[in-house]
């Protein structure tokens, strides 16, 4: 092989594992305040990649119809988990988040349908809906959950990502799509050729995740999240709300997931069903990190992507199990690292 | 004047065993009292259930409102403060973070103030503010879980063992700092297995056995009972037995 074809597929690697590195973050954080592991992350990348596709192409996307649907469920949550105590403020509150917002986010989503929107309107809507979804669902889903065991929270994870994954088929049906670039244009530098796209994964890879780092470190919000994580009693005896967590959580991991699908849309062909695989190569990343490093996770990430790389190029039949293999080798190494298991906890 | 906390027969069971039994108590403002017993009477199980950890059959009044249907965090932010037995803190952050934390329902402005009266109480812990909680020493754990507490602003502050498993010096001066605490208007309620100190710090006590309240009146009444001496000050008196 020549040097040209490996730095090519490194480059390629990269920009895969930038944006596996988005996702595996994603799980991390997910994980730790939730004990959630989040599966339906795959779903949030379609659902971005293909509202923002579809908005782009002048469609209707399904997506905004579900998230005032699971709107109105949360608001029905709430109605109900304040059932002995009804309070005018709360009400209110409810009904702005989970109503009012999605019921305008629709309203412009069919205004902008209609008329083919520039490319940053449609990745703003794409990312406030799938943001939406992301947030109601942790308030429909999980949180009546969150005191319960990680295997029941696997498993309602588990039946969110089918659900999803059937409403994506029925809201986008079984073609791919491809959405526009962020960025045309590019540009050479010796043997390689950098397109917009990849340009733009990279940039706002690194920008999430300085951006990350600085909410974590510096933010009380960020602060209060990584404390949920670290003890969720002491949390709470702090006055910190899980639930706010959660919300925060989820907030992020489906923005991260939306803002992942629209960067990759324009490079690979996206089907409904395609998040759960690109999500779970994050996942791969995120287990070699023990779900709780997030450096790691991320350095992870980029070997991961360079990886598939290089197996698509040499055997590109075997890709996913190459990439998929990787854990094997990982999850014996953790057990023998960690012989014995803690039992959890709270 | 009604009291700040006041308890009406509280019951408090771990599946069907009944690890609490028909416990009433009361706490006035600017007062320490302390609970007293041996271990695995049914002290930290009592505490937990006033902060909402655990479920309590029975009536709990704060600062004149009943704490029925609130959880922990609403309880946090009308005053009522708890330092755990295993002080919870978050180990992997550092000493200012906990602080800052520990005042995350007070405004912005005011946590600024908190952190300086609490930097004044435990100097120890403003020499260390960069440090990982994890890394403290035991008796600084504890005092950065009282001074976390503290940063929430409570009026009534309620401590599970400070003592527990920490040097004689650092016990003195945890029991010194719980009684400028009155002084400043925070009231106390203290769970210890330490009894001879609890009891010399407190104004009222209770002790408890197998669950139940067995005896109570002023702290000073309690230490010179004859009963309570034998059984947890480490006097012998011949068939001495509190019941």
């Amino acid at each position: 092989m020549n040097t040209t074809i490996m730095l090519f597929l490194v480059q390629d690697g990269i920009t895969n594992g930038a944006i596996y590195a988005l996702l595996g973050l994603a799980l991390v954080l997910v994980f730790a305040v939730t004990r959630v592991i989040l599966i339906p992350q795959g779903e949030f990348v379609t659902y971005g990649a293909l509202t923002y596709a579809s908005l782009a192409a002048g469609q209707m996307p399904g997506t905004a119809k579900l998230a005032l649907a699971l709107g109105i469920g949360a608001f029905a949550f709430d109605l109900f988990a304040a059932r002995k105590a009804l309070h005018g403020r709360l009400i209110l509150r409810s009904v702005l988040t989970n109503i009012v917002l999605p019921g305008i986010v629709l309203a412009l989503t069919v205004y902008f349908a209609a008329q083919k929107p520039p490319v940053a309107i449609c990745i703003v809507l794409s990312l406030v809906i799938v943001a939406m979804i992301g947030l109601y669902l942790y308030r429909v889903a999980f949180q009546p959950l969150a005191h319960t065991s990680v295997l029941v929270l696997l498993i309602a994870s588990v039946g969110v990502h089918l659900a999803l994954q059937g409403l994506g088929l029925l809201f986008f049906g079984a073609e791919g799509q491809r959405g526009p670039a962020v960025l045309s244009g590019s540009f050479t530098a010796g043997a390689l050729r950098f397109t917009g796209q990849s340009i733009t994964v990279y940039g706002i890879t690194i920008a999430f995740i300085v951006g990350l780092w600085l909410f974590f470190g510096l933010t009380l919000y960020g602060k209060a999240l990584r404390a949920t994580a670290v003890n969720r009693l002491g949390a709470r005896l702090a006055g910190i709300r899980t639930t706010l967590s959660g919300q925060i959580a989820f907030l992020l991991a489906s923005v991260i997931g939306a803002l992942s699908g629209i960067m990759i849309v324009p490079i690979t062909t996206l089907y409904y069903d395609s998040g759960f695989l690109i999500g779970l190569k994050g996942f791969v990343a995120a287990i070699i990190g023990g779900l709780v490093s997030y450096p790691l996770t991320a350095v992870a990430a980029l070997f991961v992507g360079i990886v598939e790389a290089f197996s698509s190029f040499y055997a590109s039949n075997y890709k996913e199990v190459i990439v998929f293999m990787l854990l094997i080798p990982v999850l014996l190494l953790r057990s023998l690292a960690a012989p014995a298991v803690e039992e959890e906890k709270d | 004047m009604s009291a700040l906390l006041s308890v009406t027969d509280a019951h408090v069971a771990y599946g069907k065993v009944e690890a609490v039994r028909s416990v009433s108590l009361e706490v006035g403002a600017n007062q320490i009292v302390t609970i007293v017993g041996a271990n695995g009477a049914g002290k930290t199980t009592l505490l937990s259930a006033i902060m909402g950890i655990l479920p309590l059959k029975g009536r709990v009044v704060f600062a004149g409102q009943d704490l029925a249907r609130l959880d922990i965090e609403d309880r946090v932010a009308m005053g009522l403060g708890l330092v755990p037995e295993h002080r919870e803190l978050f180990v992997t952050m550092n000493v200012e973070d906990n602080l800052e934390l520990g005042a995350f329902r007070i405004e912005r402005g005011k946590a600024k103030a908190s952190m300086e009266r609490v930097y004044t109480l435990f100097p120890r812990l403003k020499e260390r503010r960069k440090q990982l909680a994890g890394t403290l020493s035991g008796g600084e754990q504890q005092m950065l879980a009282m001074g976390r507490a503290l940063m929430g602003e409570p009026k009534l502050l309620m401590l599970d063992e400070p003592s527990l498993g920490l040097a004689p010096i650092i016990v003195a001066d945890i029991f010194r700092i719980v009684t400028e605490l009155r002084a400043s208007g925070v009231s106390v309620l203290l769970v210890e297995q330490n009894a001879q100190a609890a009891l010399k710090i407190a104004d009222q006590a209770y002790v408890m056995e197998l669950g139940e309240f067995v005896l109570s009146g002023k702290a000073s009444d309690i230490a010179a009972n004859e009963r309570v001496a034998a059984s947890y000050l480490g006097f012998q008196h011949e068939g001495a037995s509190v019941l």
